[in-house]
């Protein structure tokens, strides 16, 4: 008989979420507190070392490009002061130097042109025709002649063409002359362009008012007050390095990295995506939570599944202790029973006897003279008679109950057990009667001695009579009872004729608790301790049954070893 | 002459009484106690008698103290135990302690007369026995 499945149920099912959770959250907290904080750090030291990594490349730049732009402007100088007013008017001279520069210096010094004072191009060397062209107006012109050298911006000039010049001031024969030669925009551009790092990093550079001196990668456009703080931030600074991060023109977070050149004229501003810069870390992370998230999931599943695993171990530990528990209830009772049935049978047998004892006194008394003649004293004498049998009949019914019921001793020693069997047939000889039921007994004379305890065979016994004649109350029947040996074993059945048992109880007859009589009725263990008790000794029970013919309990028991084995023929 | 002194004790007073009608009515000469201290003390007025037939459950002192007590006090009465409960141990400790013999209730009587008589005799060669070895050590006493 199951047990209530609803309150256990409900219970199981706290149970089970209760674990569940507590195994979540053990496990996932310090997970995602690992986790948590080793990103969170790492990405704090690695974006650090991106960020200086960043500031020493755009450093190293420059440093390389304020270096060529020195460069230049030494070798200019060097070359002002190298020749004469004479040599320099000569432009053959200065073709002639024009190439041997180029061919040095990779083609970086586009033109050179000798310039008076009033800006007029005496002598020019180059590919532009500028001979004799007048840059009075020019803006570079008019700050070139107030100082010893000048840089420009890019401009496009009477060429037409993005350049930057420069230009050296020299004091000859008292008049100001300027020496100016063009720097190959392409071959400057090229300088910068070539800063890239990463998929989108880019380099270009501005001048104080935000104005493109190089061409600047597609895209890699900020407005302009990005510019401007980034000019305010730099002249803020010691080594005129800085760094902003921030959204450009298309919304994308950029690291925009600057360095003053040509002392604060220019602005060497790097840009990269800052996906793009961050990438190793962003990867990382990535993968970081993918783990994690794979193994929250695999905790999750595990802690399900291992909880419900678990909770469905306890729940059967549970209902066997429950069983245990009515066993132990069980014998308790049937312990009470066997105690109250003694207390019985001797109060019973004291009335008894004293009934008997003033029968036997009448009797005593009807043999004196003056009944001698009393007509029904046959009569009489065949009444008392009959109130004596009875009497005795009672005797044994209480012996009968009173030596069943004393403690059970469990303790084994070689019986036979069929005078166990006929004791109990005896205890039941009354009941079956009364059910219509005929107890036939074919037992086998020479039946070997088994090694069992007398009470608990008994009980095994009782029980399986018991059910049978339960079985058979209704039409009454036949109980066929035998004994026989085989081999090295003991069997002995006990088979009814009664409605049977159904195939598919066949299997659980012997499960505690499992009982077709109504509630109150059965307890479903009687079967269960036969089972155990047949088991214990070493033997095997079993049932056979066909509905509408009957039912067949057979028992196994193994002969007691002080019973010589059987010898093939005679001694 | 009765057959024999027969002392009754068991603590039903009906079954006491038919009892003792029915086997006065056989010639046995009964006294009745209700229990076993009201036996030993009819055994210390009645010297006479020679059996004690014993019921083992009763309350206060029980069938198997009462023996030990008559044993001890009075170790030629013979004594046929009465159980109505059908322990053969205490049928057998009873024998152990030195009562004649036990019975289980209800008895029949004729069998509980054969072994009063055979109780009775027993108790008398006993005296007999007795009388002879002091008579014989008297007569053999050096005047």
């Amino acid at each position: 008989m199951k047990q209530p499945d609803t309150p256990n149920h409900s219970y199981y099912r706290s149970l089970t979420r209760k674990m569940i959770l507590i195994v979540i959250i053990v496990s996932l907290t310090p997970f995602i507190l690992v986790t948590g904080i080793i990103l969170e750090q790492f990405q704090s030291s690695y974006q650090e070392k991106v960020r200086h990594h960043l500031k020493e490349l755009i450093l190293k730049h420059q440093q390389n490009i304020d270096g060529f732009l020195n460069e230049r402007l030494s070798d200019l100088r060097f070359f002002s002061k190298s020749f004469s007013l004479e040599e320099l008017r000569s432009e053959t001279f200065l073709q002639e130097k024009l190439i041997g520069l180029k061919r040095e210096y990779n083609a970086v010094y586009e033109d050179i042109g000798l310039i008076n004072v009033d800006g007029f191009q005496v002598t020019y060397a180059g590919p532009f025709g500028l001979a004799s062209a007048l840059y009075s107006q020019a803006d570079w012109f008019k700050k070139a002649i107030t100082k010893e050298f000048y840089i420009s911006d890019v401009f496009l000039g009477l060429r037409g063409i993005p350049h930057f010049i420069i230009a050296v001031k020299q004091d000859r024969q008292g008049d100001d002359w300027i020496l100016r030669t063009t720097i190959d925009f392409k071959a400057f551009n090229s300088l910068v362009e070539s800063i890239r790092i990463g998929k989108t990093g880019s380099a270009f550079i501005l001048n104080k008012a935000g104005e493109f001196q190089t061409t600047p990668q597609a895209g890699a456009v900020a407005d302009k007050e990005t510019y401007m703080l980034l000019l305010d931030k730099i002249a803020k600074t010691k080594d005129g390095i800085d760094m902003i991060e921030k959204a450009d023109e298309a919304g994308r977070e950029s690291i925009f990295v600057a360095a003053s050149l040509k002392h604060g004229d220019w602005l060497l501003v790097y840009r990269q995506d800052a996906a793009d810069a961050y990438a190793d870390f962003n990867r990382t992370r990535k993968i970081a939570l993918t783990i994690f998230l794979l193994g929250a999931l695999a905790i999750i599943t595990m802690a399900l599944l291992v909880s419900k695993r678990m909770v469905r171990r306890i729940a059967k530990a549970d209902r066997e202790k429950e069983m245990m528990n009515q066993q132990v209830i069980e014998t308790g009772k049937l312990a009470s029973i066997g105690e109250l049935a003694a207390g019985i049978a001797h109060e019973i047998n004291n009335p008894v006897a004293i009934m008997v004892e003033e029968a036997g006194w009448i009797q005593d008394l009807l043999s004196e003279e003056e009944f001698a003649q009393s007509e029904n004293l046959e009569e009489f004498n065949r009444a008392l008679k009959q109130i004596n049998t009875q009497g005795k009949r009672c005797k044994e019914i209480t012996h009968k109950l009173l030596s069943f019921a004393r403690k059970t001793d469990p303790r084994v020693h070689a019986v036979q057990i069929n005078s166990l069997i006929e004791e109990v047939v005896g205890i039941s000889d009354q009941r079956a009667k009364f059910s219509n039921v005929s107890i036939k007994t074919d037992l086998d004379p020479d039946l070997p001695l088994t090694e069992v305890s007398p009470t608990e065979f008994q009980q095994v016994f009782l029980n399986l009579i018991n059910n049978a004649l339960d079985a058979m109350e209704k039409k009454g029947g036949t109980l066929t009872i035998n004994s026989r040996r085989e081999d090295d074993h003991v069997v002995f059945s006990v088979s009814d004729n009664g409605p049977g048992i159904p195939k598919e109880y066949l299997a659980r007859i012997f499960d505690p608790f499992f009982t077709t009589k109504p509630v109150g009725k059965g307890t479903g263990l009687g079967l269960s301790i036969c089972f155990g008790i047949v088991k214990k000794i070493g033997g095997e029970i079993d049932v056979r049954s066909v509905l509408d013919e009957g039912t067949t309990f057979e028992v196994k028991l193994p002969i007691s070893k002080s019973v010589p084995a059987k010898s093939a023929g005679t001694d | 002459m009765p057959i024999a002194q027969v002392l009754l004790v068991d603590d039903e007073v009906p079954f006491v009484e038919t009892m003792t009608k029915r086997l006065s009515k056989r010639d046995l000469q009964v006294v009745a106690a209700f229990s076993g201290k009201e036996s030993l003390e009819k055994l210390q007025e009645i010297p006479e008698i020679e059996v004690v037939i014993l019921d083992v459950k009763m309350p206060e002192m029980d069938g198997i103290e009462a023996l030990r007590e008559i044993k001890r006090n009075f170790p030629l009465t013979e004594v046929i135990m009465l159980t109505g409960h059908a322990t053969v141990e205490t049928g057998i400790e009873g024998m152990k302690l030195g009562a004649f013999d036990y019975l289980m209730k209800p008895c029949d009587i004729e069998n509980l007369l054969a072994k009063v008589k055979a109780a009775a005799a027993k108790k008398r060669s006993h005296d007999e026995k007795i009388i002879a070895a002091r008579l014989k050590e008297i007569t053999s006493r050096r005047p």
